[in-house]
């Protein structure tokens, strides 16, 4: 079952495929199941209705005896003969079967021909056969009877025509037939409709897999109103192809960017090494022109380089990044540490504000990197005589949030224009006015790729002056 | 001092062996991991330079089978595969440094310099010293020329880094993993600043320098002359 067939879904193989499928094969177990209660159920029903029809009829013929010997011992055989023969007269409705015999059981009064030959059990109850004059034997019932001796000379025979009792049972016997029939046909029916439609909701769950293997990645699974699991699983995959999709539209922007970003550089290189090979003759201008594109091909390296860290960072490659406890603070302190002497350089105060430890789940040379570019900016743009403060502190978005760590880096240099905030966190963007610092544009871009993967995000705010980059990273993030 | 080169490419391994070849190391190159193998197991070589996808047997099973059979020598992993974890995996496999493709020469023979002057004795040292320059390790005090020079407690571990890698060129790189502990792109010449600030307090009222800039390499600190 797993692999997909190709073919079109012809009427025969369909079919095929139907009484193959798993809901179908559940659909078979359970009708089975099925039946077997309802035969056991049915069973049950016919059991105790003849039962209680025999118990009746048993009860009746007893009664009937009581009565027919009270009559004979009141009123003697006169009586009894009386009393049998007003008894036969309404036996055409009451289906009542009556013979009064002597000693050697030779027929005296009742309905009748003739004693029956069969053998009572030790009670007198007997079953024989019984022939209507006007079906010419064409019907055979059968009477159930007991038989009864008053004093030794007469035996009397009290009985019941029980073909009523075979209908009742035949009827319930055609009953509990056409049921099972019925149910087994139905469940079939129901369980080959349930098998088609969960087929062909996954049917078209393969068709648009298929077509998303043959290149078609907008494609989506259509997704039914009932919301049952199995639109759940369609809503699941859904979303699992968005985020592909998201994805590759990552990396399709990244390589348009790549083959924008790096084309300068890269030309600008080639246009180096060309001239050096047309122009001088002296060694030492060749070691210059040498030296210098060696520098260009290193800053397209770090390019290079911090492009596939945001990407990495982007695409969440847990098993490219190390997640192990960091200590911010400690990073921090590090990060003041290794800037301090560069900002005592341009005359900026770098004051770090470390109000409590946080202690987070995360990949602390990318961390590092990320507070360090940030820094790293601030420095940059900063005039001298001014101050750019780091800060650590604990807070939440609102209540509900997770608990956050929130990492700033405030500088008071030009800042940037409110409505260039969000531009600035794209890749190669870089303001007009800084185009003249050093710099690929991947700064910010990185840090906003770090700050996600650790579930976090980049905030930038206007510190009037100046600029306010807030780093807030969950301290729940734990993968 | 011999240095084997187990790299597929070829055009990387005669670039690294020429390199090599002119700062008077002994080279020999194998060009797939099998052979690569079964030289380092049975010749003597001083430090193997180990490319991580290799034809045959991978960079990280050499290096897991030369430490299996407890081969001592100094292992450079080189690697396109430029992972935080790809270097831990090539670090806890035994590889002694990682370095990841492209890489300039100069980083790779700074490497190399520090591994092969590793003291092949795990005494624990005291003191350093470098010509005049003294670094008592106890009780973190460093002189030049008896003359008490106050360092920070970072430019102190630079300085013993620099001090245990004397005569050697050592890269930024370097120096941002030894001694900051961090593995990371600096946007900017944050190095550079602590170096010149070492550089004041320990060359600044001397007259002859020890700590020098090797122009795109990094630094090296050196007795002149």
């Amino acid at each position: 079952m797993n692999s997909v067939p190709h073919a079109d879904p012809t009427a025969a193989h369909y079919n095929r495929r139907l009484f193959h499928s798993r809901i179908f094969r559940l659909a078979v177990i359970y009708i089975f199941l099925f039946t077997v209660s309802v035969l056991g159920l049915l069973s049950f029903v016919y059991w105790s209705a003849t039962e209680s029809v025999t118990r009746q009829i048993d009860s009746t013929i007893n009664a009937e005896i009581t009565g027919l010997a009270e009559q004979f011992n009141q009123r003697g055989l006169i009586g009894l003969v009386q009393a049998i023969e007003r008894r036969t007269e309404t036996a055409e409705t009451s289906r009542g079967l009556y013979i009064l015999a002597d000693q050697s059981y030779e027929r005296i009064a009742g309905n009748l021909s003739r004693w029956p030959d069969e053998k009572p059990d030790s009670e007198g109850w007997i079953t024989f056969r019984l022939e209507y004059p006007e079906d010419a034997g064409n019907n055979t019932n059968f009477g159930r009877a007991r038989m009864f001796d008053l004093g030794r000379r007469f035996h009397l025979l009290v009985g019941h025509d029980i073909e009523e009792r075979s209908r009742i049972a035949a009827s319930i016997r055609g009953t509990l037939i056409w049921s099972v029939v019925v149910v087994i046909g139905v469940s079939l029916v129901g369980g080959i409709m349930m098998s088609r439609s969960l087929l062909k909701q996954i049917d078209s769950i393969n068709e648009t897999s298929r077509e998303i293997m043959a290149g078609d990645l907008s494609r989506r699974i259509p997704i039914g109103e009932r919301g049952d699991e199995i639109d759940e699983v369609a809503g699941n995959l859904n979303a699992m192809l968005d985020q592909i999709e998201r994805l590759l539209a990552g990396m399709s922007e990244i390589s348009d960017n790549i083959a924008h970003d790096l084309r300068t550089p890269i030309s600008r290189l080639r246009t180096g090494l060309e001239s050096a090979l047309i122009g001088q003759a002296d060694p030492e201008d060749y070691r210059d022109s040498i030296r210098g594109a060696i520098e260009e091909a290193d800053s397209i390296l770090k390019t290079f380089n911090a492009l596939l860290s945001i990407a990495q960072a982007e695409a969440g490659a847990t098993e490219v990044h190390q997640f192990e406890p960091v200590d911010l603070q400690a990073l921090l302190q590090d990060v003041g540490d290794l800037y301090e002497p560069l900002a005592e350089d341009q005359g900026i105060q770098l004051k770090l504000e470390l109000a409590s430890d946080a202690l987070l789940k995360g990949d602390r040379n990318l961390l590092f990197q990320a507070v360090a570019n940030l820094t790293d900016n601030a420095l940059k743009f900063s005039p001298a005589g001014s101050e750019v403060i780091l800060s650590l502190k604990l807070g939440a978005a609102d209540a509900a949030a997770d608990e956050n760590a929130v990492v700033q880096v405030a500088d008071q240099g030009p800042g940037i224009p409110e409505n260039e905030h969000e531009r600035v966190l794209e890749r190669f963007q870089r303001l007009e006015a800084s185009r003249s610092t050093p710099g690929n544009g991947l700064g910010l871009s990185l840090v906003s790729a770090v700050a996600k993967l650790h579930g976090g995000a980049l905030r930038l705010e206007n510190n009037e002056p100046g600029l306010r980059a807030t780093l807030s990273l969950p301290l729940s993030v734990g993968r | 001092m011999r240095i084997l080169i187990i790299e597929d490419d070829s055009e990387t391994a005669a670039y690294v062996s020429k390199g090599l070849g002119e700062n008077g190391y002994v080279v020999d190159v194998a060009s797939n991991g099998k052979e690569g193998l079964v030289r380092a197991i049975g010749e003597d070589y001083d430090l193997t330079i180990v490319d991580r996808m290799l034809p045959e047997v991978d960079g990280l099973t050499i290096v897991e089978t030369l430490r299996k059979a407890e081969k001592d020598i100094p292992i450079i992993f080189l690697s396109a595969l430029g992972g935080v974890n790809d270097r831990v995996k090539g670090l806890r496999s035994g590889g002694d440094d990682y370095l990841v493709k492209p890489f300039a020469f100069s980083e790779l023979l700074a490497r190399v310099e520090a591994l092969l002057r590793r003291p092949a004795s795990r005494v624990v040292e005291t003191s350093l010293r470098v010509a005049e320059l003294e670094m008592d390790l106890l009780t973190r005090q460093v002189t030049r020329a008896g003359q008490i020079i106050e360092l920070q407690p970072r430019e102190f571990r630079l300085l013993e880094y620099l001090m245990r890698h004397a005569g050697q060129v050592v890269t930024r790189t370097m120096l941002l993993e030894n001694v900051w502990d961090y593995h990371f792109d600096p946007q900017t010449n944050v190095i550079d600043v602590h170096v010149s600030r070492l550089r004041q307090k320990i060359d600044k009222n001397f007259e002859s320098a020890l700590l020098h800039t090797i122009r795109g390499a990094g630094y090296s600190l050196r007795e002149t002359g």
